[in-house]
């Protein structure tokens, strides 16, 4: 950095500037690091199919329910503020055909992995920091078991696997809400709300921004992880962890989609009207 | 300072540790001769704990060496870390047994990483690891299910489960009630019995010291301030060792 810059970094407003910029460039390397050791390991024996099952079904079945009631509020809400603005311009009949985009495109896979940044990025980093508070972790590695692959992998390839087949779950709950709302307003058909929802849905509509969830599954699992296996402070460590998984994945969730957004627009440009 | 002639299991040499600055072990250095029981005491904050931990790798010092079976646990790489590992068990304070995993998986998932043993040998070998310390029956338990001085056992049964040939104690009997705390002595004292186990075990329970060391290392303010046999100790000048040593004050906990 020049000296000039650094001294702009230094005025009175920006005395903090400096160590939070470092505290982030930091941060963000480690995880880096903490990516790169996953790439790594990933790959290399023992494959841990046993915890990967039982993580999918902690990540996946668990938060099935949750998952689809929400896909169904926000269908059925979505639906009712659509409803009233499309009315005024006589163009009711888009009510499905919107809904079905919205949610194809953006609100199935978002909100589908804030909340399981919220459920399940929560509970791997009060989870894995429990257990390195507790010593669990330094007692894997002590058996010369790598806590990294019992721990950590599981959990990142359950989050990249079973985030994809949530968003879909959610994606269906969110017509059934939004078809719901419609049916009670104007007493359409299922057969004609389907026909209207889908008519301008194609592969590339529903491939790409349900495949962009396993990312986002990525970023859950490894954030997550990385607060909690790198917990300090006993409870209150772990607690940090906790809290810190959820705000940070989910920041960079937002800040991901942004990015795979564009790259969608840009390998399927049919998909940006 | 004493000193063991024969080539030691485990040696420290000149270790220091800090901690933000702050010095936990300052210039330690001792030797433990193989199938030797060293004791390890002092007030707490002093460095006991931390010196089990640097012994078997989870804390690197910031200066000096530590030798396992004649070899730098310092310059191994990772593989032979593990290796290192291998020859060693580590009851932790708190048992620390892996909370996902029932007693069984606990006790058979160094068996299943490490050995080629069958799945009839690795039941079989469970099972009579936990009848050792008395937990037969409650095999499928999960740790949450279990007492503390269940989990104690239960950990105990985990570091020996490789019948590594070093077990490093990190207070075993704190925080239980006499009786159970006897048990555990008795354990360590039939392991030590049998021969073949060289054990480093941090305790404040000087009758468990009584019954179980051969030696004692007293540690303060991160140095070795006494080594030797108990006997000697009881007439050590310092009056912290001849406290620490004296029946009265056992168990502050």
């Amino acid at each position: 950095m020049r000296a000039a810059d650094k001294g702009a970094l230094q005025t009175p407003q920006g005395e903090q500037i400096l160590p939070l910029l470092n505290a982030f460039l930091e941060f963000m390397g480690n995880l880096g690091l903490f990516a790169l050791r996953a790439a790594r390991r990933a790959f290399l024996p023992p494959f841990e199919l046993n915890m990967i099952c039982r993580q999918i079904g902690e990540v996946g079945w668990s938060s099935l329910p949750i998952v689809v009631s929400s896909g169904l509020a926000v269908g059925l809400v979505l639906t009712l503020h659509t409803r009233s603005t499309l009315v005024r311009f006589g163009a009711e009949s888009m009510i499905p055909t919107v809904q079905s985009l919205a949610f194809f495109n953006e609100i199935g896979p978002l909100v589908a992995a804030l909340l399981v940044a919220g459920r399940v990025g929560a509970g791997i980093g009060a989870e894995l920091g429990g257990m390195r508070v507790n010593e669990e972790i330094d007692a894997v590695e002590v058996l010369s078991v790598d806590s990294f692959k019992l721990l950590v992998i599981p959990r990142i390839i359950a989050c990249i696997l079973a985030l994809p087949i949530l968003t879909v779950f959610i994606d269906v709950a969110g017509i059934a809400g939004g078809f719901l709302a419609e049916r009670s307003a104007s007493h359409i058909s299922l057969h004609l709300y389907l026909n209207r929802a889908f008519s301008m849905v194609g592969w590339a509509t529903f491939i790409p921004p349900t495949l962009k969830t396993a990312v986002f599954g990525f970023i859950i699992a490894l954030v997550s992880s990385w607060f909690g296996y790198n917990a300090v402070d006993g409870s209150v460590g772990v607690g940090r962890a906790a809290t810190n998984s959820v705000v940070v994945s989910s920041l960079l969730i937002i800040l991901t989609d942004v990015v795979l957004v564009k790259a969608i627009f840009f390998l399927f440009p049919g998909t940006a009207i | 300072m004493n000193d063991v002639p024969t080539v030691p299991d485990v040696a420290f040499d000149k270790v220091s540790k800090t901690f933000d600055g702050r010095p936990v072990l300052n210039d330690v250095s001792f030797s433990i001769a193989p199938e030797e029981a060293l004791c390890i005491m002092g007030r707490s904050g002093t460095g006991k704990s931390v010196t089990l931990k640097l012994m078997v790798g989870l804390l690197k010092p910031d200066a000096g060496s530590i030798r396992i079976h004649d070899r730098d646990i310092l310059k191994l790489d990772e593989d032979g870390l593990s290796q290192t590992r291998r020859l060693i068990g580590f009851l932790f304070q708190s048992g620390a047994l892996f909370s996902p995993f029932s007693l069984n998986d606990n006790l058979a998932l160094p068996l299943q990483r490490l050995t080629k043993k069958s799945k009839e040998e690795i039941d079989a070998l469970v099972q009579t690891q936990l009848d050792e310390v008395g937990l037969g029956n409650d095999r499928y338990k999960m740790p949450s299910e279990l007492s503390g001085g269940m989990q104690k056992r239960a950990g105990l049964a985990r570091a020996l489960i490789l019948q590594p040939s070093i077990l490093l104690a990190d207070e075993p009997t704190s925080g239980l009630d006499g009786v159970t705390a006897r048990e555990i002595d008795d354990l360590l004292l039939k392991l030590k019995e049998k021969g073949k186990t060289t054990m480093v075990i941090v305790t404040h329970d000087i009758r468990g010291v009584r019954r179980v060391g051969d030696r004692l290392a007293v540690l303060d303010q991160g140095r070795v301030i006494a080594l030797g046999k108990l006997q000697e100790l009881q007439e050590d000048e310092n009056p912290l060792v001849r406290a620490l040593v004296s029946e009265d004050c056992r168990n502050e906990h």
